[in-house]
């Protein structure tokens, strides 16, 4: 299976974005924010169209507008934080912006079929190139780190902002900094798992590991092994069945996981 | 051939009359603007737009699969939604993170991977189906012009069920909704309300995403809402504002993509989020004048 050149490119482009995913998704998880992501992955989504109209590479457009969103986000909400209204209204204006974006290029000269659409919405991490792949690895890499950085006042914030503030944490400029790495992420993420399954791979990992331990160190650590698990194994399981789109089968074992770890944090309880 | 606009504001009413469809549309669009309207500010009152967005989404799988196991599109909808409804219900009794209800860490998590789970499963659904892409551009975005008669009807039903079911909860509704303690002190059963609540929501977004497309529901589910909250926090009038903002949003919208040949999804969301902003506007500007003594 490894002496294909596109599987390599899917495994190492793959680890790192499900790395960053796993990270930066325990924290998303931990402040309340996967409304703001899942809105950012729709406005991915947009971006891309928007580069596809424009006649711009599509990482240009995915990267502007996620960092646009995001910053807009931060600004207007309290505390760096966005309230659910206001992101729900927000993005449903940018889905509808992407309609009309969708329509334009199907008009347009410059090719207009819904494949690069269906790209964009569900990923193809199989068509990376080797660049390609090495961007979005080393891309996963420095947002991890960043958030490994940041852990201590990041942590202080999200638990006690009270005495965050006390000690002289920037809370806002924290919280705007987040949301910036989780635009990255979702950006980047976009072209491997596409916009709509992306939410997930931030999603279920951490959600499972907020569900077998409290514990901050431990449960990044858990939340990144199971987004990395659940990477490895669906591309390896969309590989030798056919039928099988990777994204459907890395969300698929993501979902599983989330479940087991509810099914598990339930049963000890009760013991 | 995209019609023209004319000087004559009577001659474009009957221009937009004339064909079978537009009316369908219209009153299609009607229905379901009041259903998102009621639905939507009980929504947005009790901070669930993000399981609200999750149930919209749950439009997508439900048509892919039934379009796989060979059922009608909008039995797959319903489905769907509802079963989708009654997996986050399910989560939500289990106290993960945080303090347990809504918008906790562990209920939003747990929306989430059933919204994406759902989307891979439609993924897979129409891979399996090697369904045409263009179609699934319909799904999610869909398309106000190719209403029949036939679901005009069943809208109709779908609605007066929902909103009837409603109007006979409102008051403890209300209550749960505003102050679950105290519903659940004077004995509510808080738990089935919350359940049924979801469950209405289910059915009206799958109502409203036949028409607006998975995507786009949002856009009357929230805004006519949210908006009308922005003015008032009296429940009638806020429900009364709420469908005229939506109904006004869906008839500009389908009036204006009518002489257009941009889709209507952009023009609904676009009015939708004009409303929602002149709302928030003339809220600032009302505390302002308002002056300190009601602050």
């Amino acid at each position: 299976m490894f002496a294909h050149d596109f599987v390599r490119n899917a495994y190492l482009a793959g680890t790192f974005i499900a790395l960053g995913c796993g990270v930066v998704g325990w924290f998303v998880v931990l402040r309340g924010q996967l409304f703001a992501g899942d809105a950012l992955t729709h406005v991915a989504f947009v971006g891309a169209v928007a580069a596809a109209v424009v006649g711009l590479d599509e990482r240009v457009g995915l990267f502007v507008l996620t960092l646009a969103v995001a910053g807009g986000m931060g600004a207007l909400g309290r505390r760096g934080q966005a309230d659910d209204i206001v992101i729900g209204t927000v993005f449903a204006w940018i889905l509808g912006i992407g309609v009309l974006l969708l329509a334009v290029l199907a008009t347009s000269p410059n090719g207009g079929t819904g494949i690069a659409a269906a790209n964009t919405l569900f990923g193809s991490i199989y068509s990376l190139t080797p660049g390609g792949s090495r961007l979005a690895a080393a891309i996963g890499l420095v947002v991890s780190a960043g958030v490994l950085l940041a852990l201590r006042p990041l942590l202080l914030t999200t638990l006690d902002s009270e005495l965050a503030s006390v000690r002289g944490v920037p809370a806002r400029a924290l919280g705007v900094g987040f949301l910036a790495l989780l635009a990255v992420v979702t950006a980047e993420s976009t072209q491997a798992v596409g916009a709509l399954l992306l939410l997930g791979l931030l999603a279920a990992p951490a959600g499972a590991a907020h569900q077998l331990t409290a514990r901050p160190y431990r449960g990044l650590a858990l939340s990144a092994l199971i987004a990395v698990t659940a990477m490895w194994g669906g591309l390896a399981l969309s590989y030798e069945i056919a039928a099988l789109p990777p994204s459907s089968a890395i969300i698929g074992i993501a979902g599983a996981g989330y479940v087991a770890a509810t099914l598990f944090a339930r049963a000890r309880r009760h013991r | 051939m995209t019609p023209t606009i004319s000087p004559n504001p009577i001659e474009d009413l009957n221009a937009l009359l004339t064909f079978p469809f537009m009316v369908n549309a219209l009153e299609a669009g009607t229905i379901v603007a009041v259903l998102a309207a009621v639905v939507g500010w009980y929504m947005v009152l009790r901070r669930q737009t993000f399981a609200g967005h999750t149930l919209s989404v749950m439009a997508f799988p439900g048509a892919a699969g039934a379009a796989l196991a060979g059922l009608p599109t909008t039995l797959g909808y319903y489905l769907a939604c509802g079963g989708a409804a009654l997996l986050m219900r399910g989560a939500r009794s289990s106290p993960g993170l945080g303090s347990p209800g809504r918008g906790s860490g562990a209920e939003t998590a747990t929306i989430a991977t059933v919204q994406t789970v759902g989307l891979a499963a439609g993924y897979l659904f129409l891979s399996l189906n090697h369904a045409v892409l263009g179609g699934t551009e319909t799904l999610l975005f869909g398309t106000f012009l190719g209403v029949s008669r036939g679901q005009v009807l069943a809208l109709l039903l779908v609605a007066i069920a929902a909103l009837a079911v409603v109007a006979l909860a409102t008051r403890p509704l209300l209550l749960e909704t505003i102050d679950p303690e105290v519903a659940r002190a004077r004995g509510l059963p808080v738990a089935a309300l919350d359940l049924g609540f979801l469950l209405v929501l289910a059915l009206a977004v799958a109502a409203t995403s036949q028409i607006t497309g998975a995507l786009l529901v949002f856009a009357l589910l929230v805004a006519p809402p949210a908006a009308a909250q922005q003015l008032t926090m009296r429940p009638g009038l806020g429900l009364v504002l709420s469908i005229v903002f939506a109904l006004v949003v869906v008839w500009l919208g389908l009036g204006v993509a009518y002489f257009s040949i941009y889709p209507v999804g952009f023009y609904v969301t676009s009015f939708a989020f004009a409303l929602y902003l002149a709302a928030r506007l003339w809220h600032a500007t009302a505390r302002r004048c308002a002056g300190p003594r009601s602050a």
